[in-house]
């Protein structure tokens, strides 16, 4: 891994060392210009209501692959909203209702043809809750693998998932025990653990680290810098300082007062290189937010 | 700090202010009511359960044997009540055999598959209301339906007055309870767990069995045992679909065949041993009633172990 890896972070020496792992595929464009790289998803002039209410508008953005996405904005612009539509979990709300396109690798996700299982196999989600299955360590991590019909070695996949989500030191000896007896950091790597044991293109995260200490946090960071060689990373958060450290892209929402009723929509403000969000904003709603929460 | 007197912490001031007013006169009287209401609960139970146990005591131990399984008798001193449990015993084995399956199937359809508009709220709230029905109602449902139309099916000798007419009408007579019941226990299951599910790919099948009826489970089946509990212990559709209050030849065969047959069951059994005026029928109906409170017990007892042990492997 090249040094310079770490020193296009904006913010790094926040004092949680990225521990580097060896990883399998080798990494294209490292230090190129991640805009520049080939998209996974392009979102094409995407609205989303729930009933009639808008809850977000006329999106547009290509997110690249094998890079780690973060979305930034107020509470409520529908940054939640958004990223349930890269995987199909807003077909699990009745009143939720998409327009426009979500194209992955060029293929409509909302097309008749799309079967949204087949979707949420290769489009993992952690939530913003830790919810682990209320079943043994073990279970929660092999219930996927055996619903995608993975027959043979379970037991390679539960290590290897446990040690790239970096719990395995942790709960090797007990693998059998409920996972409702972890902790909440822990419980939320066992989620991260449990995304990557179908081995997912693209994992969307929520919020991930929002119930944990800075400790766990840092692992679980260091967790996506790690991964995101495999696997193209979209994260939401409210942290301004962990944007900056994992993320290479960035889009900043924020929420718009509509004329004729008192609702709010949200839109994309500005998507553009972490570096140039936080350095360089071309739109000063961005800069108000980044630099109102650095102070 | 509220206001703006500079706040004293000299420890005799903080103490007091920490100790303030010690007696919580409403909250007293109202735990009291709250208690109040338990003991009379509990007080009309146990006076309740000493008399029936009291009356039937010394039917139950002077012939235990020939009282549980001898026939119905017009003679006190001989009447038994095999045939009433034997009805009874067919009556649980269709309620679970039967209510069990399609109610907790329309409850999983309904909360799980069904979309939610305006067609289903219509039918959640007309389940509702049939869980309310008197049970007088579902008697003359079943005699219509199982003895009437259906009477060459479910007993041509004996015009449809069978234990299968029995069954069949208190099997629908708690459906509605048991859709309530395991629609509830799936309602309480958390989304977060279902997101879960089909967050790893899943599908709708596939949480339900794996996680979702894994949780509601202990839910389900507590609301289903006391369905069945209820069935066991209604009288008035016994009595519209017809059956047998006084002599009754065979009818305590557990063979299959007999099922066409004609039949008895405990509360009918009660029932008419209340009214008859002989000397002795008292104590055999007291005993009679334990009885019945007996086999309903064992069922919720079973229910309870069956939940505990599942809920410890979760
Ligand atoms: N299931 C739903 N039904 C109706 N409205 C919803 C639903 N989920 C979200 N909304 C609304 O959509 C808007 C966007 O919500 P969303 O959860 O996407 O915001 P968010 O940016 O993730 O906020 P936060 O940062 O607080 O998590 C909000 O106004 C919210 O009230
Ligand atoms: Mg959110």
């Amino acid at each position: 891994m090249p040094p310079e890896a770490r020193t296009k972070r904006p913010t790094a020496g926040s004092g949680i060392p990225a521990s580097r792992a060896n990883v399998a595929r080798p990494v294209a464009r490292r230090g190129g210009d991640p805009a520049s790289s080939s998209p996974v998803f392009r979102l094409d002039d995407l609205s989303v209501y729930y009933g009639s209410f808008k809850a977000v508008r006329n999106v547009s953005m290509s997110i690249p692959q094998q890079q780690i996405t973060a979305f930034i904005g107020p509470s409520g612009c529908g940054k939640t909203t958004l990223l349930r539509c890269l995987n199909r979990m807003n077909d699990l709300v009745d009143i939720a209702r998409v327009e426009g396109k979500v194209l992955y690798h060029g293929v409509d996700l909302y097309d008749e043809q799309v079967n949204p299982v087949e979707v949420r196999r290769r489009i993992g989600m952690v939530f913003q809750k830790p919810n682990p299955f209320p079943k043994s360590i073990y279970d929660n991590i092999t219930f996927g693998p055996k619903v995608a019909g993975v027959k043979g070695n379970l037991e390679e996949i539960v290590e290897r998932s446990l040690r790239r989500a970096a719990l395995w030191d942790e709960v090797k000896d007990r693998l059998k025990d409920s996972a409702m007896g972890l902790s909440g950091g822990q419980q939320q790597r066992l989620c991260i653990a449990r995304a990557l044991a179908v081995d997912p293109e693209v994992i969307l995260m929520d919020e991930p680290c929002s119930a944990l200490d800075p400790i766990a946090t840092g692992r679980i960071e260091d967790l996506m810098e790690e991964i995101k060689t495999d696997y193209t990373i979209v994260i939401v958060t409210h942290n301004m300082q962990q944007a900056a450290r994992v993320s290479d892209m960035c889009a900043f929402f924020t929420a718009e007062i509509n004329e004729h009723s008192d609702t709010r929509t949200g839109i994309l403000v500005e998507f553009d290189r972490t570096e140039t969000m936080f350095s360089n904003p071309q739109d000063e709603r961005t800069e108000n937010y980044v630099t109102g929460r650095f102070g | 700090m509220i206001g703006t007197t500079p706040a004293t912490y000299a420890p005799e001031a903080v103490r007091k202010r920490l100790q303030g007013k010690r007696f919580d006169a409403k909250g007293f009287a109202f735990s009291a009511c709250l208690l109040a209401a338990l003991l009379i609960t509990v007080t009309l139970l146990a006076v309740l359960l000493y008399d029936v146990i009291n009356g039937g005591w010394s039917v139950l131990t002077s012939r235990p044997i020939e009282f549980l399984t001898g026939s119905l008798s017009s003679a006190a001193a001989d009447a038994g009540i095999g045939q009433g449990l034997r009805g009874t015993f067919f009556i649980a084995v269709f309620v679970i055999l039967v209510a069990f399956p399609i109610g907790i199937g329309a409850a999983i359809y309904l909360e799980e598959y069904a979309p939610s508009t305006r067609l289903t709220r219509l039918i959640d709230v007309n389940i509702r209301n049939l869980a309310g029905v008197p049970s007088v109602v579902y008697g003359l449902l079943g005699f219509a339906i199982f003895v009437k139309a259906l009477g060459s099916f479910t007993g041509p000798d004996a015009n449809g007055r069978t234990v299968i007419s029995a069954g069949l009408t208190l099997a629908i007579l708690v459906l509605p309870i048991v859709i309530i019941t395991s629609a509830e226990a799936i309602r309480a299951v958390p989304d977060s767990l279902r997101e879960a599910g089909f967050g790893v790919g899943a599908t709708r099948w596939e949480v339900i069995r794996s996680h979702v009826l894994p949780y509601a489970g202990p839910g389900i089946l507590t609301g289903t045992v006391l369905a069945l509990a209820r069935a066991l212990g209604e009288a008035a559709p016994l009595i519209l679909v017809g059956a047998t209050t006084g002599f009754l030849s065979g009818g305590d065969s557990y063979n299959l065949a007999s099922l066409q047959g004609r039949f008895t069951a405990m509360p009918m059994v009660i029932y008419n041993w209340t009214g008859r005026p002989q000397p002795g029928f008292e104590t055999a109906t007291a005993a009679a009633i334990v009885v019945l409170l007996a086999v309903v017990l064992v069922a919720n007892a079973t229910a309870i172990l069956l939940r505990n042990r599942y809920e410890k492997r979760r």
